[in-house]
């Protein structure tokens, strides 16, 4: 019993899932059985990949330790340049090539400076923040360009079939998040990540590439959320340069919420997705249960505060039972 | 006489002005447990940081086994079986014992370069063994490092060098910051040092510790080795005075 207890409370993770199942219960019965409605799980699943997408990116960039405010700019900047490429002529699987190495050269100017100045991520990839939203914007010419309606969209954003619940951004979606939490968990570079963040100077000595590591990680984070942005753009239909702004924060809050430590370290892909989940579930709930929806950001305020205190106090709780054990 | 397992010769190191290591010349023979000490800024860590591949002299050359070596990283150094335990730890505090075993060395199922899935069930069973081999008792493999105490934590740190077939373990300082019952355990790991083929560099503020470990004795002073001889012909007293 106490070791069931003790490995529960060391993945803060399930405690996010248990509370994700005690809100569907709630909103469920506050929405009338709206929320389960097949109609209703099929609007919030379009969003879903988008979110968990830079979630994951932002997750694995946390465990090793740095920090990505940019996301919500790249998210916006990735699918406006492709739009414009598009725009002169570029086939779309150029376009789409060049627009993930966009992102990851974004990736690599976060790290690079992080790293070779030696400033805080935060300080950073805030500055990056306002120049690639800047970006899109300028090289979007002011308005939205039109997309040419020929883009392969059965392979990103169409209902996997006619009438089906999810679409195949799900798809893309499960792949990636399968394929992250196995690099994370069962790779040898995973390991470094978390060596990283969990004690970089340990790390090091250990004859690590700490600054490399940290710097794949910033690209993979800017990678994902350049990705994600271009799969938002492609189920609207138009390259909004305002996409993304204020995901940074809640891609933070999802990982956080998750179980993901801010100093490093700690977390998981599938605590990251979790923390979405309860971010979308709150969202939708919240509307559906005719509640103001300037609550919105209230809510995930005080659920990111109290999923800290409560990671935390599960730590602790957790470091106890150990100590009893030994006697 | 056998070939020096490490050989410093004319060592030099300027840190920006300041002359860290004058022309620093050092024998170690295998299986000795040699004490390092001397007083903050004497250049002890000055010469582990370049004996553990952190750091490069300026001039001066580093033999190992009779052969000239460049250390360019600390994984150069731990290549030639030097490998250093540092005083901040250099275990992961949220990783399972088992996965700070194999940190950078991590055995591989499958492979791309140097990239690939790492074999976890050998991880952990050879991890039971390391830390068996150093008779330390810990319960599991997958327990967080940071739930164990300083000195079993050092005592890990060991049992990777030894599971490594490291010849030349240096300790930085392994015992700051530890609890007295704790320093005995580690001042006891380096004891079994020599039991175990090992040679050991051990650095230390405190005497008594590197009187009670070590088989000789090399003070530093200003930059240079100011005293070297055999725990057995000198007493505390006479490096107290000295340093």
């Amino acid at each position: 019993m106490k070791r069931f207890l003790k490995i529960y409370l060391d993945k803060p993770e399930l405690a996010g899932l248990a509370l994700l199942v005690i809100l569907i219960a709630v909103f469920q019965i506050k929405s009338n059985g709206i929320l389960l409605s097949v109609e209703n799980i099929r609007g919030v699943m379009g969003l879903l990949p988008e979110m968990a997408l830079v979630a994951i990116g932002v997750t694995i960039l946390m465990i090793c330790g740095e920090f990505d405010l940019s996301v919500g700019s790249v998210f916006a900047l990735m699918p406006m340049s492709i739009a414009v490429m598009l725009n002169g002529g570029v086939p779309f699987p150029v376009a789409l090539l060049l627009g993930l190495a966009l992102c990851a050269l974004i990736g690599f100017i976060n790290g690079y400076i992080t790293l070779q100045f030696a400033i805080p991520s935060f300080i950073t990839t805030l500055g990056m923040l306002f120049i690639a939203r800047s970006l899109t914007i300028v090289i979007s010419g002011g308005f939205p360009p039109l997309l040419p309606d020929n883009l392969p969209t059965w392979l990103f954003t169409d209902y996997i079939w006619q009438g089906s619940i999810l679409r195949m951004s799900f798809v893309w979606f499960v792949v990636i998040a399968v394929l992250a939490g196995a690099f994370l968990s069962l790779t040898n570079f995973g390991n470094w990540i978390r060596a990283t963040g969990g004690f970089n100077e340990a790390a090091a000595s250990m004859g690590i590439p700490v600054k490399r590591v940290k710097i794949v990680c910033f690209m993979l984070c800017s990678m994902l959320a350049g990705f994600a942005g271009l799969l938002q753009v492609l189920r609207l239909g138009s390259p909004l340069p305002s996409i993304g702004e204020g995901l940074e924060l809640q891609a933070v809050a999802a990982a956080v919420i998750g179980g993901t430590a801010l100093a490093g370290g700690i977390g998981t892909v599938f605590g990251a997705i979790i923390g979405t989940l309860l971010i979308r579930t709150i969202d939708n709930g919240l509307v559906l249960s005719r509640v103001d929806a300037n609550w919105f950001k209230f809510a995930i305020g005080l659920l990111t505060m109290f999923a800290v205190i409560a990671n935390a106090w599960m730590a602790k709780m957790s470091r106890k039972i150990k100590v009893e054990a030994h006697k | 006489m056998t070939t020096p397992i490490i050989e410093c010769r004319n060592l030099q190191k300027w840190y920006s002005g300041v002359h860290a290591l004058k022309n620093v010349s050092l024998t170690i023979h295998p299986g000795e447990t040699v004490g390092l000490v001397g007083d903050n800024g004497a250049g002890k860590s000055t010469l582990i940081k370049i004996l553990s591949g952190v750091h490069h002299q300026d001039a001066g050359e580093i033999l190992i086994e009779g052969r000239e070596v460049h250390f360019r990283s600390p994984k150069d150094a731990m290549h030639h079986g030097l490998e250093t335990i540092y005083q901040y730890n250099s275990m992961v505090p949220t990783m399972s014992i088992a996965r700070n075993l194999f940190i950078g060395r991590e055995p591989l199922k499958w492979k791309i370069g140097s990239f690939g899935l790492m074999d976890q069930k050998r991880m952990r069973q050879e991890s039971v063994q390391a830390i068996a081999d150093v008779d330390l008792h810990l319960r599991s493999p997958d327990a967080l490092v940071g739930e164990l105490s300083g000195g079993q934590r050092q005592g890990v740190a060991i049992a990777r060098a030894m599971h490594f077939k490291s010849k030349v373990l240096i300790l930085d300082e392994p015992t700051n910051h530890l609890s007295v019952k704790e320093t005995n355990k580690v001042i006891g790991f380096v004891r079994g040092l020599k039991a175990q083929g090992l040679t050991g560099i051990f650095i230390s503020h405190n005497m008594q510790h590197v009187f009670q470990s070590c088989d000789r004795i090399v003070a530093m002073a200003r930059g240079e080795i100011v005293f070297d001889r055999p725990t057995t012909e000198t007493s505390i007293d006479e490096v107290h005075d000295l340093l």
